[in-house]
């Protein structure tokens, strides 16, 4: 890596405020995550992480404040043509997974290369299989998506983002859907990322996912980011009250 | 049965039926991607053609199908003189599938909306973000699910289509109810006959268009 590029971050949110009418959802968010990193985001429920994440797609808007987010120093369209190629780059997973309910399992992995990428159906087939099998659903290729488990919903969903060779990845509480016995292989696919070398922000309670994976630990509360650390200090010595209060109520669960 | 084989040998009743036929079959597919292009713009994120295609829904959907007949006919052909095809009757079958097209698309596009309603935000949100553009997320992802989640209301608007198909007669099209006033006209005493005809007529049309509907309906379910 050049020392030019390692100065321009592949996220950069600045300033960033967002607004539900009176009540405000992010308030002045400054955060560069470079290339490579794994960005681990907690905070209690209604502390804005998921907004945070998905503003950075745009699938939230902004306030027009003079804030703003770039993508590896390009700032994010506000619509059309050019927000779709941004959004083909950021790759998104979901909480409740979004598979395409119609296509199948191949399908669903192939759409975004043949129609955005324009890549042929036969190439986008076999990267396809290469995906799934890597994320161990391999087999279910030809199946619907409601024929498959949570667990490998998403983690068809993941392969459906890897597909579109994107520079950064989005988890909006991935695992937060599934059945315990499930969390760990979807998990498992996500640390295997993370040391691929991936650039992922990730909004999560899995404690265990965020020390082992994680470079890094943003902690919100009421739309900020309060703390900015590594998930080892957080774990054992958060340093606000809130977050003290936050995780001795997670980890008496 | 003398008497039923009697009206079919003096009047053209499988012309009649035939003619509602081509009505409904040209009508629907004219009115349903009416209905499509219209449920688009009714969900786009722009305002203004979201709004545009409320109005046109609102406005049409309000005006009775015989006054739009009537009224394409004495506008179109009796004030404008605009004649679509040099045959009279060519035209007037033209005028009265326009008529048709119109007024049900609005009910087409309704349909399709309520379609639209079944398929989940993400999946909208999921098409977004590997990249695709409004009209691509519609045509690939949105549009097939709500089909097949509004294929019952589609074949209710179809059926009602089919039998509104006897409004044409307005437009001097000779189809089968246009027939049977004629026929009641000349042979009231065959009343009940004349009757038995036409409605068991209409029914063998509709009932397997309401038995694919079913069977359409069930089998391309959108499992979640």
């Amino acid at each position: 890596m050049t020392p030019e590029a390692s100065h321009t971050p592949l996220v950069r949110m600045s300033g960033v405020n967002k607004h539900f009418g009176s009540f405000q959802a992010l308030s002045d968010i400054n955060v560069d995550i470079p290339k490579g990193q794994v960005c681990i985001v907690v905070g209690p429920s209604g502390s804005g992480k998921s907004t945070l994440c998905r503003t950075i797609n745009r699938l939230e808007t902004i306030d027009d404040d003079g804030g703003y987010i770039e993508i590896d120093g390009a700032r994010l369209p506000e619509e059309g043509k050019a927000l779709a190629a941004l959004r083909a780059d950021v790759g998104m997973v979901f909480q409740s997974f979004n598979l395409f309910a119609h296509k199948s399992v191949v399908e669903n992995v192939t759409l975004g290369p043949t129609k955005v990428r324009k890549i042929s159906k036969k190439q986008a087939e076999q990267e396809a299989m290469e995906y799934l099998e890597r994320v161990g659903v391999g087999e279910q290729a030809r199946k619907l998506p409601a024929q498959l488990s949570g667990g490998q919903q998403q983690r068809v969903a993941i392969a459906r983002a890897l597909a579109m060779k994107p520079k950064v990845l989005l988890f909006d509480e991935p695992t937060s859907a599934l059945d315990p016995e499930m969390v760990q292989e979807v998990l498992d696919v996500m640390v295997d990322l993370a040391a691929g070398g991936m650039t992922m922000v990730v909004v999560t309670h899995e404690m265990g996912f965020a020390r082992k994976a994680g470079d890094r630990l943003l902690f919100m509360s009421d739309g900020a980011v309060i703390e900015d650390t590594t998930p080892e200090k957080f774990f054992t010595g958060p340093e606000t009250s809130r977050a003290k209060d936050f995780l001795s109520k997670i980890l008496t669960e | 049965m003398e008497d039923i084989l009697f009206l079919f040998e003096q009047y053209p009743i499988w012309e009649g039926f035939w003619a509602n036929l081509k009505l409904a079959f040209f009508s629907a597919i004219f009115a349903f991607t009416l209905g499509v292009i219209l449920a688009l713009f009714r969900i786009s994120p722009v305002r203004s053609m979201s709004w545009l295609s409320g109005a046109f829904i609102n406005l049409v959907r309000n005006i009775p199908l015989t006054v739009l007949v009537v009224m394409g006919v004495l506008i179109f052909w009796g004030q404008l003189q605009i004649n679509m095809h040099p045959d009279f009757d060519t035209n007037f079958f033209m005028l009265a599938t326009i008529a048709l097209s119109i007024y049900h698309a609005p009910f087409f596009a309704e349909a399709i909306r309520s379609g639209v309603n079944t398929v989940p935000l993400g999946q909208a949100e999921a098409a977004r973000s590997i990249g695709l553009g409004f009209f691509a997320a519609a045509r690939l992802i949105i549009i097939p699910q709500a089909l097949r989640g509004a294929i019952t209301p589609i074949g209710n608007t179809l059926i009602a289509l089919i039998k509104n198909t006897t409004v044409a007669a307005a437009a001097s099209v000779m189809e089968a109810s246009g027939i049977m006033r004629t026929m009641i006209e000349f042979n009231p005493n065959l009343m009940v006959a004349i009757f038995l005809i036409i409605a068991i007529g209409f029914s063998l049309i509709v009932i397997p268009v309401g038995l694919l509907t079913t069977w359409l309906s069930e089998r391309l379910a959108v499992t979640r």
